[in-house]
């Protein structure tokens, strides 16, 4: 009861669990604190389970642990009589299978029921809508309405009881399974290359919650990281028309502009307003508004990024993108140009 | 061998002339292994050949948590990382559960029933080899996978090797051919088993030896070889439709070419889930044969018993898909797979039930398969309550894929079945090699084992908690995982110090243990009545029985079981 008193008030007011501030990371997560509806209702279910399974923990442990104890054989025991042979009874062994039916009957339509509301929700306002596709290490994310194409990094709005912003994702494979989870949004769902899964979050306080890739996908299937960042409405328009418009880059940085055609990067990236429409790898129209390189294996900055373009492979090996055996003066002048895109 | 000698100098008639004596050619133990169709020398191959690679997958599972021990870690590249918890857990199963399952019933079915040998005894042989073969050619692949670039040793797509990963555009080389192929002959080698066990069961028991008064542990069998005769094969055709998708450009699992990513899990689960069962059933079998005997009860309730056992083999048909909540399911089949796993719950239940209610008012006597057979309730106690929570499809889109899974299955396996493993090792050893496994040395492995378990196994439920997914080879510091992850890491030295004693004593006892005599346990099943170990004729004139319990009947004239049946 005071589990749910607590989520209720959690849900009403954004930002009472501890200070929040949109750029606060929630790197532990855990699916016992959840953050919006669905996880809510996931984590009522789990709670309903617990205290089940605790129950009969309790009871058959303590019958087990009392049949050992109390029925042992002691050394004052006469070792040349057996107890007395007991074959069964059908009747008290009917009788014991009742409790366990009566208790997964309850966990089945407690089961139904979570399911129907989690799988086919009624959102209330206007859901946000996201594509996310996976890749081979890193997440592709659209935003249809908004024409906003980025990568790793989900910028959403909080929901507020008074305005429910829920986010329904849609979610894809462009190569093998991956698995999308973030426990304290949701439960996971898995990105099958041959469907487009349905799925939702809607968190209400903000920060930036931290989840993982949750199916082998290769190599670097453990620095496959997603970072959903909770904002404040006004914070997250001001970020989509941030993203909308093409970028500006400096003159003085065409040098790395050239380098950057001039060694294929164009090949995989996509940066707009230049001629580089690559779809491999990751957007990088807006790369410097994104905290973290490789899908969240490093913070983004110039050591991490100098280090990226020497050898990416330093910092994530075996993922996709090779070494492109940049000199050293190539990768200062690509950093300088990528610098730019923010 | 010991017990040939015995038996010529003992003179009887039954006394068959061993092949390579009459033909002149030398019988050295080798020679004696490898023609053996005897199915006492088998079951212990098999037995000896899943210890064998126990302790090379053991290895393996010691890697990846000294990999996990601490956030970044650099003992393996991701590349080892990746084959080494796919060999972990495609050996562990593949060819040490079944093998040793396999062993364990291959041992002692005949011996239970009053039969000389199985049904098939040359099918009995080419089955162990297979399995025993099919080992070592996917340990092959350690040497033949890499060469290509980009390739891989080992097989390295995981246990379950989820399509599209194992096609040729993302698993270069042969790792996964090697996986696959492997897997297809254990497979054969298993189905042929488990229909020589069929029909041994149904067709070689001794005269008055009736269905209902078959040891508990041959009814399991029973539901056991059929599990594996029927969920085998699925597994075996999807390996051939992956090996004609790598290499003859067939499009089963190829999305681009029309093909379903996730008919191949649907093909592996309809196979994979069953295999649990096919797995806890013979460790349930034990358990059902050590608990009455060192309860000094009669086991409660046997045809309930035997019920729930038919019942968990049906109901496991139909629950494969609780793999598969996360992968998008509608409503309807998650709500229906949930139920079904849920169901499953009932008959194992009572099985719990059953055995605790056998231990009521009897005497205990805590010799070593019975410590056992105690950790095996409380562990598969939590192991089965975990899986409840897995069951409820809600609960299970948070937990799946996380390391509660991890500690979830590894408590079902290792607490569950293992531990049942080692109480038959502690239980039939003498009957085995006429030598009594030393209690010391066993009271050392318990402990270190068991502590080493719980010390791995219980953190990683609190890891997934915290969200940590499966399979991946490093963590950054900071998302709440490291002392868990250490934990786990020293545990897992514990249950190696614990095998090690195992193995000692397995092979110390086997020359220097105490003399067994024919029945140290004052058991009640027909392997007692002969001698430790038995003549490869298993008995000189076939047993008759009247009840389930014929020694008891014997020890008991006065207060026979056939009085009450």
């Amino acid at each position: 009861m005071f589990r749910r008193a607590f989520l209720l008030l959690t849900a009403a007011v954004p930002g009472t669990v501890g200070a929040q501030s949109a750029d606060q990371v929630r790197s532990v997560q855990n699916i016992f604190t959840p953050v919006g509806a669905p996880a809510e209702l996931l984590n009522q279910t789990a709670i309903l389970v617990l205290l089940i399974c605790l129950g009969i923990f309790l009871v058959v442990g303590g019958l087990l642990l009392y049949a050992v104890v109390r029925y042992r054989r002691r050394t004052t025991d006469d070792d040349t009589t057996e107890p007395p042979q007991v074959y069964g009874s059908t009747a008290i062994e009917l009788a014991w299978t009742v409790p366990p039916i009566l208790i997964v009957v309850v966990l089945a339509l407690a089961t139904a029921r979570t399911v129907g509301e989690i799988q086919n929700p009624k959102f209330t306002g206007d859901p946000l809508q996201v594509r996310i596709v996976g890749h081979r290490f890193w997440w592709e994310v659209h935003y249809p309405k908004y024409n906003i194409v980025t990568a790793n990094e989900i910028h959403v709005p909080v929901s507020y009881l008074s305005a429910p912003r829920p986010v329904e994702m849609t979610l894809a494979s462009a190569d093998v399974v991956h698995g999308f989870w973030v426990p304290e949004l949701n439960g996971k769902e898995w990105l099958v290359p041959d469907r487009e899964n349905k799925w939702w979050i809607q968190p209400t306080s903000l920060g930036i919650y931290l989840g993982n890739c949750t199916v082998l996908c290769g190599y670097q299937h453990a620095n496959m990281l997603i970072r959903v960042v909770v904002e404040s409405p006004e914070d997250f328009d001001a970020w989509a028309t941030r993203q909308q418009r093409p970028p500006n880059p400096d003159p003085g940085t065409e040098a790395g502009q050239k380098d950057f055609g001039a060694n294929s990067c164009g090949s995989c990236h996509t940066i707009d307003g230049t001629t580089y429409s690559g779809i491999f790898g990751p957007n990088l129209t807006h790369f410097m508004s994104r905290q973290t390189l490789g899908s969240g294996v490093a913070p983004n900055d110039d050591a991490n990024l100098k280090s990226w373009l020497r050898d990416p492979q330093e910092l994530k090996p075996g993922c996709l993108m090779p070494d492109m055996k940049l000199g050293p003066k190539q990768v200062d002048e690509i950093m300088a140009y990528l610098k730019t895109l923010n | 061998m010991a017990n040939g000698t015995a038996i010529t100098e003992s003179g009887t008639e039954l006394v068959p002339a061993r092949p390579g004596e009459e033909r002149g050619t030398p019988t050295g133990w080798i020679q004696d292994l490898v023609y053996t169709v005897d199915h006492k020398k088998l079951g212990m191959l098999y037995v000896g050949t899943g210890l064998f690679f126990f302790v090379l997958a053991g290895i393996m599972a010691l890697l990846i948590r000294a990999q996990l021990a601490f956030p970044n870690g650099h003992v393996t590249s991701p590349q080892e990382f990746n084959s080494l918890i796919t060999m972990h857990g495609t050996v562990m199963i593949f060819w040490v559960a079944m093998p040793i399952v396999f062993g364990m019933i291959n041992y002692l079915v005949p011996l239970m029933i009053g039969a000389r040998d199985m049904a098939f005894p040359r099918l009995n042989a080419f089955s162990f080899w297979l399995t025993f073969f099919s080992g070592f050619f996917l340990f092959f692949s350690f040497v033949a996978g890499p060469g290509l670039y980009g390739a891989s040793g080992a097989p390295d797509a995981g246990w379950f090797a989820i399509a599209p990963l194992t096609s040729q555009a993302f698993s270069k080389g042969p790792s996964i051919d090697y996986w696959s192929l492997s897997v297809l002959i254990s497979g054969i080698g298993s189905v042929t088993g488990g229909i020589n066990i069929m029909v041994t069961i149904i067709c070689y028991r001794t005269k008055g030896m009736t269905l209902h008064r078959m040891p508990l542990f041959v009814w399991l069998a029973l539901v056991t070889m059929f599990l594996v005769v029927v969920y085998l094969p699925p597994l075996s055709a999807a390996q051939i439709m992956l090996t004609l998708e790598r290499h003859l450009g067939a499009k089963f699992f190829d999305p681009q070419a029309g093909g379903s990513a996730i008919l191949w899990q649907h093909f592996f689960w309809i196979f994979g889930h069953p295999e649990v069962y096919i797995l806890v059933l013979p460790a349930f079998a034990t358990i059902s044969e050590i608990v009455p005997v060192f309860s000094r009860k009669p086991i409660f309730g046997y045809p309930m018993m035997v019920a729930a056992t038919v019942l968990i083999g049906f109901i496991s048909a139909g629950v494969w898909a609780h793999h598969m909540f996360t992968v998008g399911l509608n409503s309807f089949g998650v709500t229906f797979f949930a139920m079904a796993t849920l169901a499953i719950a009932v008959p194992t239940g009572l099985k719990m039930f059953n055995w605790l209610a056998t231990m009521y008012g009897g005497k205990i006597r805590l010799e070593l398969p019975m410590i056992f057979c105690i950790a095996f309730l409380f562990q598969f106690l939590i192991a089965g309550l975990t899986g409840v929570m897995l069951g409820v499809a809600p609960f299970d889109w948070q937990l799946n894929d996380s390391y509660f899974v991890i500690a979830h299955f590894h408590y079902v396996i290792v607490g569950g079945i293992l531990y049942g493993i080692f109480g038959f090792l502690y239980y039939w050893y003498p009957k085995a090699f006429g030598r009594m496994l030393n209690k010391r040395l066993g009271l050392w492995h318990f402990w270190l084992f068991t502590i080493g378990f719980h010390l791995t196994f219980d953190p990683q439920h609190f890891a997934g908690i915290l969200g940590m997914p499966r399979r991946i080879y490093t963590y950054q510091p900071g998302r709440g995982w490291e002392l868990w992850n250490l934990i786990s890491t020293i545990g897992a030295l514990f249950q190696a110090a614990g095998a090690i004693c195992l193995v000692l004593n397995l092979l110390w006892s086997a020359r220097k243990g105490k003399i067994a005599g024919d029945d140290p346990w004052d058991a009640w099943t027909l392997e007692w009545s002969t001698t430790s170990p038995p003549p490869e004729y298993n008995f000189e004139t076939p047993p008759e029985v009247r009840s389930r319990r014929p020694l008891w009947d014997l020890k008991h004239p006065e207060d026979p079981d056939w009085k009450f049946e």
